[in-house]
Formats: structure tokens, sequence, C-alpha cells
């Protein structure tokens, strides 16, 4: 069982605010681009290139606003990349802490079990396909989960509104004709 | 260095947090997102809520930086990919930090999910200009109020920090009457 939501709440209430007081709001979707922009500039040196200014990119997405992105990826020792490599490490370590995440649970989540039955290939043929349409919107929109709706709220933020209004009338209708099995 | 240091302290307790909360774990998200049962919507909104508060309390008692706000830019592709993301968020049960995290807690489906992120990401790369050209990215970073030396414009009049407590307060409030099982007895029943 997870915390009790008001203990929950409160800590992740108080993780927002510590990132905002020390640095800035938490995001994440971006360094999905930066983790390809890696991998890309492996595959072609020509991807990012470093010039007298800073950076460019032959990649007009990785070259905008200055090319940043091109930046953050040709030096991935920066926040915002750190940041989700120590999320991950956090995450990892408080699941091990808590007796780690039963062998059944990590093949196929139980309500995919109780709704679809024992199909693990197409839960991750599903899954896949869901991480596509995730990021490729999250990219589109400038932000994902955190740090649109959670981030974005918590500041007032216009897009914030308007980017959770968007995801809950998306979610809430495929949820429903998918989960109706809690499981 | 010392904002690596930040972002191994903070990003640490941001995935802990997550995996406490139940928000790596696709079925309190699928629970929750068809309106089962919303006690991980009653956690998200209170951090959303304190969040606010402490921060818009902060800015005004001189505590924290206005400049570390970062607002994001408001354009018709927000929407549109708010309804994409939301799509995929329900199918999938992650979205890309809760996927992360999972992958990392060793849910195989997560990292099928973190696969097809990175594709769809590099899908989007390719395809920018194309969205730039449709004019779908232009607009404006703009708060609910103006938030004094925030540098962004208000979409009223309000002072931004007061009207930042107030709606923090009220993401309080949603938080604790929200039911836990809006749908009831007979969700419950039918799970059963």
């Amino acid at each position: 069982m997870p915390l009790n939501w008001k203990t929950g709440g409160l800590l992740l209430g108080l993780v927002f605010f510590a990132a905002v007081l020390l640095v800035k709001p938490i995001g994440v979707s971006t360094q999905f681009v930066i983790f390809d922009a890696m991998i890309g500039d492996v595959a072609n040196p020509d991807l990012i290139t470093q010039t007298d200014e800073g950076y460019a990119s032959t990649n007009a997405y990785l070259a905008k606003s200055g090319a940043k992105y091109a930046k953050n990826a040709a030096n991935p020792l920066n926040y915002s990349f750190v940041f989700v490599l120590a999320m991950m490490a956090g995450a990892a370590g408080s699941a091990l802490l808590r007796g780690g995440i039963g062998r059944e649970e990590r093949r196929l989540p139980a309500i995919w079990k109780a709704n679809f039955g024992d199909t693990p290939w197409k839960r991750y043929a599903v899954a896949f396909a869901g991480g596509f349409i995730v990021l490729y919107g999250a990219r589109l929109a400038g932000g994902c989960t955190s740090g649109h709706m959670m981030s974005g709220m918590m500041q007032t933020s216009l897009s914030g509104y308007i980017f959770a209004a968007g995801a809950f009338l998306a979610a809430i209708p495929v949820s429903m004709m998918m989960y109706s099995k809690e499981g | 260095m010392s904002t690596i240091i930040f972002a191994i302290v903070i990003g640490a307790a941001f995935g802990a947090v997550l995996d406490r909360i139940g928000a790596t774990n696709p079925n309190w998200i699928g629970k929750m997102l068809s309106l089962k049962h919303l006690h991980l919507m009653k956690t998200i909104l209170l951090a959303i809520g304190t969040g606010s508060v402490l921060m818009f309390a902060g800015q005004m008692a001189g505590l924290v930086d206005v400049g570390h706000m970062d607002v994001k830019t408001v354009y018709t592709g927000v929407f549109i990919g708010g309804l994409m993301l939301g799509a995929g968020w329900a199918a999938a049960g992650y979205c890309p930090g809760t996927g992360v995290a999972a992958a990392a807690t060793g849910r195989r489906d997560a990292l099928f999910f973190v696969a097809g992120g990175l594709l769809g990401a590099a899908a989007y790369m390719v395809t920018y200009p194309a969205w730039e050209a449709w004019g779908l990215l232009e607009g404006a970073k703009l708060t609910l109020g103006t938030v004094p030396d925030a540098g962004y414009d208000g979409l009223i009049g309000l002072r931004g920090d007061v009207l930042g407590i107030l709606l923090g307060l009220g993401f309080i409030a949603v938080a604790f009457v929200l039911p836990e099982r809006p749908l009831g007895r007979t969700a419950r029943v039918a799970a059963e």
C-alpha cells in the first residue's frame, strides 16, 4: 500500500518546494530529447557541433533557443539530466527498502492481468506505443505531468492548466474504456 | 558543482516519493484515471497546493527567489500535446517521470514505455519544423495573476502571489473533500 495521501502529498509538496527554492521547478520529459541527442551524436557526430559562440545542431529542434538542448546533450553533467538519473536511483532505492516489487508484478501489472489476462507481450506493446505518444505529446506541449501539470499549476502558469485539461480530457475516457476492472 | 549536488539530492527525493505514493505503479494510475480510487489524485492535489503556498509565501517573505520560477509558454500545441499525453498515460499507466522511475524499480513494461518514449521524442525532433510552420507553437508566458518581479504577464489584474496562495489553499481543500471512491460501491463490487 502506498503512503497515506496526507503524508505522501505533504512530502511531494516539500520536494516541489525544495526544487523551486534551491534551483528551479521539476521537469523530466526534456531529458528524453537530451538522451536521444546523445545517442544521435554518437551515431552521427555532425548532429551537434561546437562553435565559437557555443553549440549548433543540424536538427532544428536541438538548435532552437540558442541550441540549449544541443549544449545540454554535449554536457550530460548538467542539473536536469543528473536530476533524472538521481530520480531513478531514488525510486529504485525506495522500492528495494520496502521489499522490492514482486516478480509477478514486475512481469505484468495486476490491473493488466485483471482486464486482459496473462498477455505480457500485448502489455509491452501497449506500453511501448503509450510511451511513444506520451513523449511525442509532451514534447509538442513543451512539458509533461511534472513540468506542466505539477510545477506549472503550482506556479499558477496558464499553460499548466491548459495542459492538465487536455491530459485528463483524454486520459479519463481511455482509462475507463481499457481498465474497467481494478486488478 | 553545488547545482549537481542539488540535482542528486532533490532528484533522489523526488524518485523515492514517487515510488512511495504509488505514482510509479500502473495499478494506482489506472485506478485514478478510471475514477475508481482517487487516493493518488488527493496526494497530487495536496502536493501542488503545498508547493504553491510555500513558494508564494516564501516569495512574499523574501526567502524564495522569484527568478527561480520557470513558466512555460501557452500555445495551441500545449492542448494537443496534453490530449496525446493523456491518452498514452492512461493506456500505459506511466508518464515520462514515473515511467523512468518505474523502469528503475524493475518493472519490465516500463522499460518498453521508456523505449517507446525515446522513439516518440525522436519523432518529435524530426517533425518539429512542421508544427512550427503551422504556427501552433506560438504563444506567451502567462501566469493567472501578475507575480511581482517575475517578468510574466498576468491573465487577470490580481496580485499573482496572493492569488497563488489562495489557489494553493484551494488545491489543498479539494484534496480533502474529493471522495476516495467517487464511483462508489458499484465499482468496488464490479472489481471483486
